[in-house]
């Protein structure tokens, strides 16, 4: 056993966090937010050039995985750095064609998310959720209903998120791209994919939240001393780390199950989307409250963290479903 | 990265089940914090020693089999998923153990190790003192040189362990009086000494379901060899830091019993919970998540030390997580017991459905000992986040 991540993940980590920081990600946030998707195309294409949607897609449609470990790595960084877009609904659109069983379909679609030319999202009726992310801005929506999955031809009016930087729609219409009983496996196996990298996302964004705070704490003074010296102050911060470095073994184990095929992987990931994301929202609300009306303005860019935190947690899993998940026989 | 075991570890696996299968007494032991249960435990001791079970990461000639941390990890979880009885030497195994391994004499390893190994003296731990929980640099008591040899004098409590076992280890202060010392943490020693010498007085004392789980100790001039003061005299705080991170860290808790306890809340819950009551559910959900989360975490940290690193101050990330995690698995079982849930194990209609209570009563006292969880959560902000001291 070597529960650690290896030399080369590590290095993969690192330079994912590198390239973020210098591409300034808060000013490709807000344009996102605001309905202008150049900026956080022109990231998109960066971090498919770093490999990032070919971890999603196997070898024979160009790809690299698929790497459930590596992708949960990817997502950690790119959570850190709150990159806007639909890129967990694209990785998971790569695991349903993966799937699917249609040869023609994964070869017309698997290739362009591979290579960031295709944005994709998705949408799980039977999942419960009538919305895709970011339709706006996607070049393809698929929509899966019992087991006919169809390309959209339109969405509904955006719905606005908790997340300003998120762009829920509705799907509508469009022509049925196949019909065969493989479609709910794949919609399922996608729908844990997405969880899974959801959970690696929150983490990265409790991560920066936790450690944006602690700056903060250690600078800002109050009563002449800085506020970090302050035992309350204190043990909210650590409180928030003990959540965030227990939530990661189960992130990481959950990506090592899918890998292994175990038959206990959707435990594992829902025990690792719930985790997570209590994990980061408790890190935003203490950020928020360390950083006192700092945090609640949204000039200021923690403000993009603390607000992705909220709309992950419901994204891809609720905190209930998740634990009648992990107990389910 | 995996999470699969080697051949030699699903081997050694299989050994302990196997061993454990035949062995683990069908009916639970009498608690240990009791005299007839401590000498129960004493007994099981020496079974699990016999065939060297009970200190299995120890060397061989000390009486262990050399095993690996994840080896003992693996023990850990095939001990408490048989059920097997709490460990009434965990004092000695878990945290003098380890500091005699880092500061002992050959001397002293060979004459202590095994019999602690074979459970034929059990050890007590003497850290706090009256003015002193937490906060070991304010201690007190005194050893003063005298010839071949220090004389113990003042008051240590809260001992725990100390009602019936066999001798102490503790922290002593070698300049007298001087309790408010610029550096309250030199001049300290760790000695050991027998709790039946000559000057030491036993008061167990009741705990908070009233069995003498621990004792107060009334020393007066108890005369301890040289051969037992452990590492330099004076350096008393540098050798105790070493066994608190062990405390504190992996050998006080291992996740075997968290995962077990999981188990056990899971089939309680299955056994009749009602299933309309989601509150509830996701109460034992959280406690089986926290259980997998403790484990993982521990895995992870035994991986970097087999890579070579060391354990440091996330040790306190452990403490107050698994406290916290006993803590929330037992209430949760307590409230699936309903009306049940308030009788004691001893009680003649508690539940067969496990013993809740009394592991509930001593899950309580998780957050206080071992450093409380204030003192923990202060040095992960310092020493893992990097925010300044202050007042506490």
């Amino acid at each position: 056993m070597r529960f650690l991540l290896d030399d080369e993940q590590q290095a993969f980590a690192r330079s994912l966090d590198g390239m973020l920081e210098a591409a300034g990600t808060p000013a490709v946030v807000r344009a996102w937010a605001a309905g202008d998707t150049a900026p956080g195309r022109a990231l998109w294409s960066r971090l498919a050039e770093a490999g990032v949607f070919a971890l999603a897609v196997p070898e024979q449609h160009d790809g690299l995985g698929p790497l459930p470990v590596e992708l949960g790595v990817a997502f950690t960084e790119m959570g850190r750095h709150a990159v806007p877009g639909p890129l967990v609904e694209t990785v998971a659109v790569a695991a349903f064609l993966d799937r699917l069983g249609d040869d023609a379909v994964a070869a017309v679609w698997l290739p362009a998310i591979a290579s960031g030319k295709t944005a994709a999202s998705l949408c799980l009726l039977s999942d419960d959720s009538p919305y895709a992310l970011d339709a706006h801005a996607a070049d393809a929506v698929f929509v899966v209903e019992g087991d006919a999955v169809r390309l959209a031809a339109a969405s509904g009016p955006v719905q606005p998120s908790a997340d300003p930087a998120r762009r829920p729609a509705r799907p509508l219409g469009g022509t049925v791209l196949a019909r065969r009983p493989e479609v709910a496996a794949a919609a399922g196996h996608a729908a844990d994919v997405a969880a899974l990298v959801t959970a690696a996302q929150a983490l990265g964004l409790g991560r920066t939240l936790l450690a944006r705070t602690v700056e903060h704490a250690r600078r800002r003074t109050q009563f002449g001393v800085v506020i970090g010296s302050f035992q309350t102050v204190k043990h909210r911060l650590a409180d928030a780390l003990i959540a965030l470095e227990f939530a990661q073994p189960l992130v990481r184990a959950a990506a090592v199950a899918l890998a292994a095929h175990d038959p206990a992987a959707g435990r594992e990931i829902a025990a690792a989307k719930v985790t997570a994301c209590e994990a980061a929202c408790a890190a935003a609300r203490t950020a928020l409250q360390i950083h006192g009306a700092l945090g609640y303005t949204a000039e200021f860019d923690l403000s993009l963290w603390i607000r992705k935190a909220r709309a992950l947690r419901s994204a891809w899993g609720t905190p209930a479903a998740c634990r009648a998940r992990v107990l389910a026989p | 990265m995996d999470l699969d075991f080697t051949a030699e570890e699903e081997a050694f696996r299989a050994e302990a089940r196997a061993w454990l299968a035949t062995r683990v007494p069908a009916a639970p032991l009498p608690s240990l914090e009791t005299a007839e249960g401590f000498s129960a435990h004493r007994a099981w001791e020496r079974t699990l020693s016999a065939d060297r079970w009970s200190v299995v990461s120890w060397p061989e000639e000390y009486g262990g089999r050399g095993a690996s941390i994840l080896e003992w990890l693996i023990f850990e979880e095939e001990y408490y998923a048989a059920g097997a009885p709490g460990r009434v030497s965990q004092n000695g195994i878990n945290l003098l153990a380890p500091t005699l391994f880092e500061h002992g004499t050959d001397e002293q390893l060979a004459r202590i190790l095994p019999p602690m190994a074979s459970g034929d003296v059990i050890w007590a731990q003497a850290w706090s003192e009256p003015e002193a929980g937490s906060d070991l640099a304010s201690l007190r008591s005194t050893a003063v040189r005298t010839d071949g040899g220090w004389l113990l004098s003042g008051q240590k409590t809260w001992s725990s362990r100390a009602a019936f076992a066999d001798r102490a280890f503790g922290l002593f202060r070698g300049d007298q009086g001087d309790t408010k010392a610029a550096e309250p943490h030199h001049g300290l020693t760790y000695l050991m000494f027998p709790l039946d010498a000559h000057g030491v007085t036993v008061r167990p004392i009741g705990r908070l379901d009233g069995k003498p789980a621990f004792a107060e100790l009334f020393l007066d001039d108890v005369f301890v060899p040289d051969q037992d003061v452990i590492g330099e005299p004076g350096q008393g705080w540098r050798v105790a830091m070493s066994t608190t991170g062990n405390e504190r860290g992996l050998t006080l808790r291992s996740p075997g019993r968290f995962t077990a306890a999981a188990d056990r809340l899971v089939a309680l819950w299955r056994s009749g919970a009602d299933p309309g009551d989601t509150a509830l559910r996701d109460r034992v959900a959280d406690a089986v998540i926290g259980a997998r989360a403790y484990q993982l975490f521990t895995y992870a940290g035994a991986s970097r030390i087999a890579a070579g690193g060391a354990v440091g101050a996330e040790t306190s990330l452990n403490k107050v997580f698994w406290s916290e995690l006993d803590i929330a698995l037992h209430e949760t079982a307590l409230d699936l017991l309903g009306p049940y849930g308030e009788l004691s194990d001893t009680a003649g209609e508690a539940p067969a459905r496990g013993s809740w209570a009394e592991g509930y009563t001593f899950s309580l006292a998780g957050p206080i000992y071992a450093g409380t969880n204030e003192i923990q959560r202060d040095i992960i902000a310092e020493r893992l986040l990097g925010l300044p001291k202050g007042r506490r």
